[in-house]
């Protein structure tokens, strides 16, 4: 099982003592967040993609490709890249890139995650925002498992004998999973070309997740990728740990009552009660993540904790890396406790490639 | 058959001129009912209940639990009852988070019957400028009559358009007879019958 952080890089005041960081220190905290992640033994880095304030990651690839040259093992994901008013021939080309030089650590998750405006930004439409995530992804995926393509679609110029460069490293497509909080067709998608489906968990509350992680594991066995149970599934949380828990919600409150996500609506004990939001002691975050198994309906391959953002201070989020390192060595060891032979690991650049040599030996024969 | 009307009430005090004409439709619609055959069960929602969690639901974009059972209510109910206080020549705040929450094909060729309370008769028109708009909006079935009671209407109540009492029941017998004519309304759900990925591949 991997674990790691995730994030959607916003600036945000500190609502504690009032400061307002740069947009340049966000973006190089968030560099030391990677690094000290890959230190404590976590397995994944993931970061989203915005094109509006008061978001920074506008440019996913660029500040991956700088923690893939500052790390050596952590695997480089986004959250989300954004199918719908991105290029597919740009993400093609500008993640083949990436797979390149991370040597192989890198996957995706595509993800809708634009709001009304950012979608005429880019000359698309809010109401074609499934559509275009289901025509963008198909051609995604024949640009990066086909040397020459013709395609021909609704939303973006045709393509005449088009190759996509670089090729991707080994031959091998970086692994895709697809996020969505609310939409059953992103789940649909993820279980037709047997990608993994990860739900953040956060926004929405637990029946909900079952629901959506639910469809989506049927819908993998209709397809024919393998049985419901071993479908690839993703799953968030949101952190904030004290030894002791009294301290956690204490020290959180301000940042939660105040968030532009979470303010103001229901109260910090009710949405812990009702989402993965953890806040308390390292041993209870442990005994809530090890719940997750009922959202996920079974074991799942990914946890993704978020440390950063809502004003949380550049030293409490390396305390709560730093945290999370050692919690997650309690967790892989529970995690692993009947864990069923038959249900995967997530894939990884080496599976992918071991699986398609696999293949091409067997159709040698 | 057996049918359920549901009635919801967005009367803010206690008691609540709002609620008692509630009572008095879904009473009138229950009478007209039985005696087109049915089996009748009433599901009264207060909104007054519900304020926190409307706001709530609003500002966190999911309902809670409650919230969620109030509108499976609706949505499995042969026919909807909507009555509101006027505030300000429109049906009040509380009324309108409600229906701002509610899935929009939830009331989807629903019979709905329409009502208000208000300070002066001079504010009836409060139902036919905003709550048949909007239930219009949302594909709504709304009977022709529509009842508004002022002050009044609790006395005498003889006014240019007859009794409150025989507006009532002019209304719960048109709202019965849409339910009559109707099946038993089907909750589509999207996690069971999901689109084929194939479809939408299509473009379709």
């Amino acid at each position: 099982m991997q674990f790691g952080i995730f994030g959607v890089g916003d600036v945000a005041r500190d609502p504690v003592t009032g400061r307002m960081p740069s947009e340049h220190e966000r973006i190089k905290a968030v560099v030391e967040y990677a690094k000290l992640a890959e230190e404590v033994g976590l397995d994944v880095f993931a970061i989203g993609e915005h094109h509006n304030p008061p978001f920074f990651p506008s440019s996913p690839t660029t500040l991956l490709g700088y923690v893939a040259a500052r790390t050596e093992k952590i695997v480089l994901s986004t959250s989300t890249t954004l199918i719908t008013t991105n290029d597919p021939v740009k993400i093609a080309e500008g993640y083949a890139m990436l797979q390149h030089l991370a040597d192989g650590r890198v996957d995706l998750m595509m993800g809708r995650g634009n709001t009304g405006p950012v979608y005429p930004w880019f000359g698309q439409d809010i109401r074609n925002g499934i559509p275009l995530a289901v025509e963008n992804y198909a051609l995604l995926r024949r640009l990066w498992r086909e040397e020459v393509v013709d395609w021909q679609g609704k939303f973006r110029t045709p393509l005449q004998s088009f190759t996509s460069t670089p090729r991707p490293l080994d031959g091998v497509p970086p692994f895709v999973w697809h996020g969505s909080i609310r939409s059953p067709e992103i789940a649909e998608q993820a279980a037709y070309y047997g990608d993994g489906f990860l739900h953040n968990n956060l926004l929405w509350p637990k029946e909900h997740v079952q629901r959506m992680v639910g469809l989506y594991r049927r819908r993998f066995e209709h397809y024919g990728h393998g049985s419901a149970d071993q479908a690839i599934v993703g799953l968030g949380a949101q952190v904030f740990m004290r030894k002791n828990s009294q301290d956690a919600v204490r020290e959180f409150h301000p940042y939660f009552d105040n968030s532009a996500a979470y303010g103001h609506g229901p109260s910090l004990e009710e949405t812990m009660k009702q989402t993965a939001l953890l806040v308390g002691s390292p041993q209870e975050v442990i005994d809530r993540t090890l719940t997750f198994r009922e959202y996920a309906g079974g074991d799942y391959q990914r946890q993704l904790f978020n440390v950063d953002g809502i004003g949380v201070p550049r030293k409490t989020v390396l305390q709560q890396i730093e945290m999370l390192g050692e919690v997650v060595q309690v967790l892989r060891k529970e995690f692993a406790v009947g864990r069923p032979a038959h249900v995967p690991d997530a894939p990884t650049h080496e599976s992918l490639k071991a699986a398609a040599r696999a293949a091409a030996t067997e159709e040698d024969r | 058959m057996k049918r359920t009307i549901a009635v919801v009430s967005a009367g803010l005090r206690q008691p609540s001129s709002t609620r008692m004409l509630a009572d008095r439709l879904a009473d009138a619609a229950r009478r007209e009912l039985k005696q087109l055959g049915a089996e009748v069960d009433v599901e009264l929602i207060e909104l007054r209940d519900h304020g926190h969690d409307l706001v709530n639901n609003l500002f966190a974009g999911y309902p809670s639990a409650e919230l969620r059972r109030v509108h499976e209510i609706v949505a499995r109910a042969d026919a909807l009852i909507a009555v509101t206080p006027t505030f300000n020549a429109s049906y009040n705040g509380l009324f309108k988070m409600f229906v701002d929450v509610l899935d929009d094909t939830i009331l989807m060729d629903k019979p709905v019957l329409i009502a208000a309370t208000g300070g002066t008769g001079r504010h009836s028109l409060v139902l036919e400028h905003a709550l048949r708009p909007l239930f219009s909006y949302l594909h709504a079935v709304v009977v022709p009559t529509a009842v508004f009671a002022a002050p009044e209407d609790w006395g005498a109540g003889d006014t240019a358009q007859g009794s409150l009492v025989h507006r009532i029941d002019r209304a719960a017998g048109e709202l019965a007879r849409e339910v009559d004519r109707r099946d038993k309304p089907v909750h589509g759900d999207p996690f069971d019958d999901p689109t084929p990925f194939e479809h939408m591949l299509a473009g379709e």
